[in-house]
């Protein structure tokens, strides 16, 4: 199948929004590209002789989505995901492009590991962009090698998982990288505040015995950082932003011009707190999960332009980090599956459109990012996802791609999915019968 | 028993999820397996052939005594096992070791860790009873009893009395098991210390923050300082032990503004000279040893009851 040169996608529901297009209408793929685009109302032009033709009534046809922040594991930890597995997750969750993180083992702080990434990522089922360190080991001391990390092919540098506690190396760092044109990444936390917690602090904190993480450990990082981006006139990018002050904060900060971007993840628009009752480990993450009147902010946030992106933060675990006490338990849930179902549910509630949920999940990553791809013009590479928003599942964990089976929402379900994924032209991932 | 009602609990995790009739239950049960400790011959036959194994991955003398005493006074068999958490780094988890006690058949099993939640956990993972001796800063809920069964004991009802706990609210499972029981059972109580030792939303627990100490002692029925524990020194909490004394410390002085004939009460070790003046602890109004003593008929109640008060 995915030998065929030439793929129709017909009938479907057109939504580019990076060309202002939301119609039915098919849609030609050759050679790994968009080679043309018709609405219901036109004629198909002539179509080449050996076609694929997929018929794709009642479904969604939308640029590949693009997740600005994947933890892919590898080299290090590949019992918890590789680039390989990582990225079939991905393709089956829409996804074309993912950019990983660089808190593997060795740090992504040099061009060697970023080449190592890359290698892998040659045969991957999604095209990877790896995200560099901002310092040396990630230990917030000394920059990393920026410029010739760009040169193996990083796109952004962040020393996500650990916060740049020291507000001069960000400072450097976001100067620095204006030289090579790098997007700089910030994990906002003030690591004091946050110190030994273990989810949100609040009452549900204190009743389980467990230490809490602030709110204002967020928030008050948040500031210090959008204070960095306007002092230094760069760009700066807000990863997992999860509190209504934060989301306060950023709306004043842009409409003050402060160069500044920001990305949620789709738990902290669809769970709150509440899901750490009983210990569970699948709901632990840091940022942790906050309290409603915060996922009220983040989804009011998403609707009003105050939130770019929706990055799900997949950061997959074993059991063996998993399934153990909640303090020792490592952060972090699987997401690159469960996010077009969770996004679709803000869609369905009225909370955005259709073109604002490919706004967030495709078009804007790929601007924030400066890569290719969220678009489907005419010359594009072929980074499509088929969603079939009436799609009902009961997310199974034998059915996750991904090697992290750490989901809250097992057993949840869902609404939404994606059918069929093309990274350049090549079927990465197809449920609809041949 | 007496009492028509069926304990329907299998493990005894917490007192959050124990309802009032339980509660009642539980201390009619150890008020009648009191007299057992006072006889020549400590020991009746109802726990006969059942295994009961304690299993303390943090260091104790009286609770795991008392539990090991009360089985034995049932005619339990008890084995302790002193773990420690490094064993856990070391490649086994929680959950297997726990598996391998219950594939040698307990009846129940009791355990202190210091994760808040480990005791959910392994109820999750295994099918033997499970009581939990301490788990984190979480529930103490054996204490927790033997605390109502103290105060009832000595003032014959618990609803309308003022309880004053004061200290390191945040890191004692002892103080969150308490205001649960307390408030539960119909007392008012009142919490202070240090603000750096007062968990965020400890009122929605049912306590009323105070933030002199003299407001929470004042007209208090029971007053319990609780331990400043040693080990947490390291985060900024407190200055020193002495200004803690100072400002915090029941003194003779603070227990006259309470209630005359208040208990005190502490669930132990004492930190002597730091959160109790020696004398005080000594005194006619210390219920302390109580508080031991009826620990043992409260452990006894509970292996009586998770094993289905057969």
């Amino acid at each position: 199948m995915s030998m065929v040169q030439a793929i129709l996608l017909k009938n479907g529901r057109i939504i580019d929004p990076a060309n202002k297009l939301d119609k039915k209408g098919s849609l030609l793929v050759e050679k790994g590209r968009i080679t043309a685009v018709f609405t219901a109302r036109q004629k198909t032009g002539p179509l080449p002789k050996k076609l694929f033709s997929i018929d794709l009534q009642g479904k969604w046809v939308v640029p590949g989505l693009i997740d600005m922040h994947v933890h892919l594991r590898e080299p290090g930890e590949e019992h918890k995901e590789t680039i390989e597995s990582g990225t079939l997750a991905a393709a089956a969750g829409g996804f074309t492009a993912v950019a990983c993180m660089p808190n593997t083992i060795p740090v992504n702080d040099c061009q060697s590991v970023t080449r190592l990434i890359l290698e892998k990522a040659a045969s991957a089922s999604a095209r990877v962009y790896p995200v560099g360190a901002i310092s040396k080991g990630s230990h917030g001391k000394i920059l990393a090698e920026f410029g010739e990390m760009k040169q193996a092919g990083a796109v952004a540098l962040t020393d996500d998982g650990k916060p740049v506690t020291d507000s001069q190396l960000l400072r450097r760092a976001l100067e620095y990288a204006s030289n090579h044109k790098m997007l700089v990444i910030s994990h906002s936390e003030d690591s004091g505040l946050s110190r030994n917690g273990a989810m949100n602090e609040g009452f549900i904190s204190t009743s389980m015995g467990l230490n809490g993480i602030p709110h204002i450990a967020e928030e008050i990082m948040v500031y210090r950082d959008l204070a960095l981006a306007d002092y230094t006139g760069c760009h700066l990018h807000l990863a997992h932003i999860s509190t209504r002050e934060s989301i306060n904060l950023i709306r004043q900060a842009k409409k003050n011009g402060v160069p500044v971007s920001a990305e949620t993840a789709p738990h902290y628009f669809t769970l709150t707190e509440e899901a750490v009752k009983g210990y569970n480990t699948n709901a632990k993450m840091n940022p942790p999960l906050r309290t409603p009147k915060d996922r009220a902010a983040i989804i009011k946030a998403i609707q009003d332009g105050t939130i770019d992106a929706i990055a799900t933060d997949h950061a997959p675990h074993s059991v063996l980090e998993k399934d153990i006490e909640f303090d020792q338990a490592a952060n972090g849930i699987i997401g690159l599956e469960t996010a077009v179902p969770l996004t679709l549910a803000l869609f369905r509630k009225g909370h955005i459109d259709a073109s604002r949920l490919v706004q967030l999940l495709s078009s804007n990553p790929a601007r924030i990012l400066g890569v290719e791809g969220g678009s489907l013009g005419i010359g594009a590479e072929a980074d499509i996802a088929v969603i079939d928003p009436e799609l009902h599942f009961v997310l199974q964990e034998q059915d996750i791609l991904s090697k992290g089976k750490n989901s809250p929402f097992i057993g949840a379900r869902l609404q939404g999915k994606a059918v069929l994924t093309l990274c350049g032209g090549r079927i990465t991932h197809n449920l609809l019968s041949p | 028993m007496s009492s028509e009602y069926l304990f329907a609990h299998k493990h005894i995790l917490g007192l959050d999820h124990l309802s009032v009739p339980d509660i009642e239950l539980i201390l009619n049960t150890a008020e009648s397996f009191k007299e057992i400790s006072t006889r020549a011959i400590k020991k009746v036959p109802v726990l006969r052939g059942k295994t009961v194994v304690t299993l303390f991955f943090e260091p104790s003398t009286r609770t795991r005594l008392s539990f090991d005493i009360a089985a034995k006074r049932m005619s339990a068999d008890t084995f302790s096992i002193s773990a420690s958490t490094s064993s856990t780094t070391k490649g086994e988890t929680l959950a297997d070791t726990a598996r391998n006690i219950e594939a040698m058949m307990p009846d129940i099993l009791i355990m202190r860790h210091p994760s808040s939640g480990a005791c959910h956990y392994l109820a999750k993972h295994i099918r033997t009873s499970v009581i939990n001796a301490g788990d984190g800063t979480h529930e103490h809920p054996s204490q927790g009893l033997l605390d109502l069964m103290t105060v009832k004991e000595h003032k014959g009802e618990i609803s309308g009395l003022k309880i004053a706990i004061i200290g390191d609210i945040s890191h004692s499972r002892v103080a969150h098991s308490d205001i649960i029981g307390f408030s539960k059972m119909g007392a008012h109580v009142f919490v202070s210390g240090p603000a750096t030792l007062i968990p965020k939303k400890i009122e929605r627990l049912g306590a009323t923050v105070c933030t002199t100490m003299a407001e929470a002692v004042s007209d208090a029925d029971v007053v319990m300082p609780l331990r400043i524990q040693t080990e947490r020194q390291n985060d900024p909490l407190i200055p020193s032990f002495r200004e803690y004394a100072t400002f915090f410390g029941i003194n003779r002085q603070v227990l006259q503004t309470a209630r005359p004939g208040a208990l005190l009460m502490h669930p132990g070790p004492i930190n002597r000279g730091v959160e109790l003046a020696p004398d005080v602890a000594d005194s006619a109004q210390s219920v302390i040893l109580d508080q031991v003593t009826n620990g043992v008929a409260i452990r006894m109640a509970l292996m009586y009851l998770v094993l289905g008060g057969k």
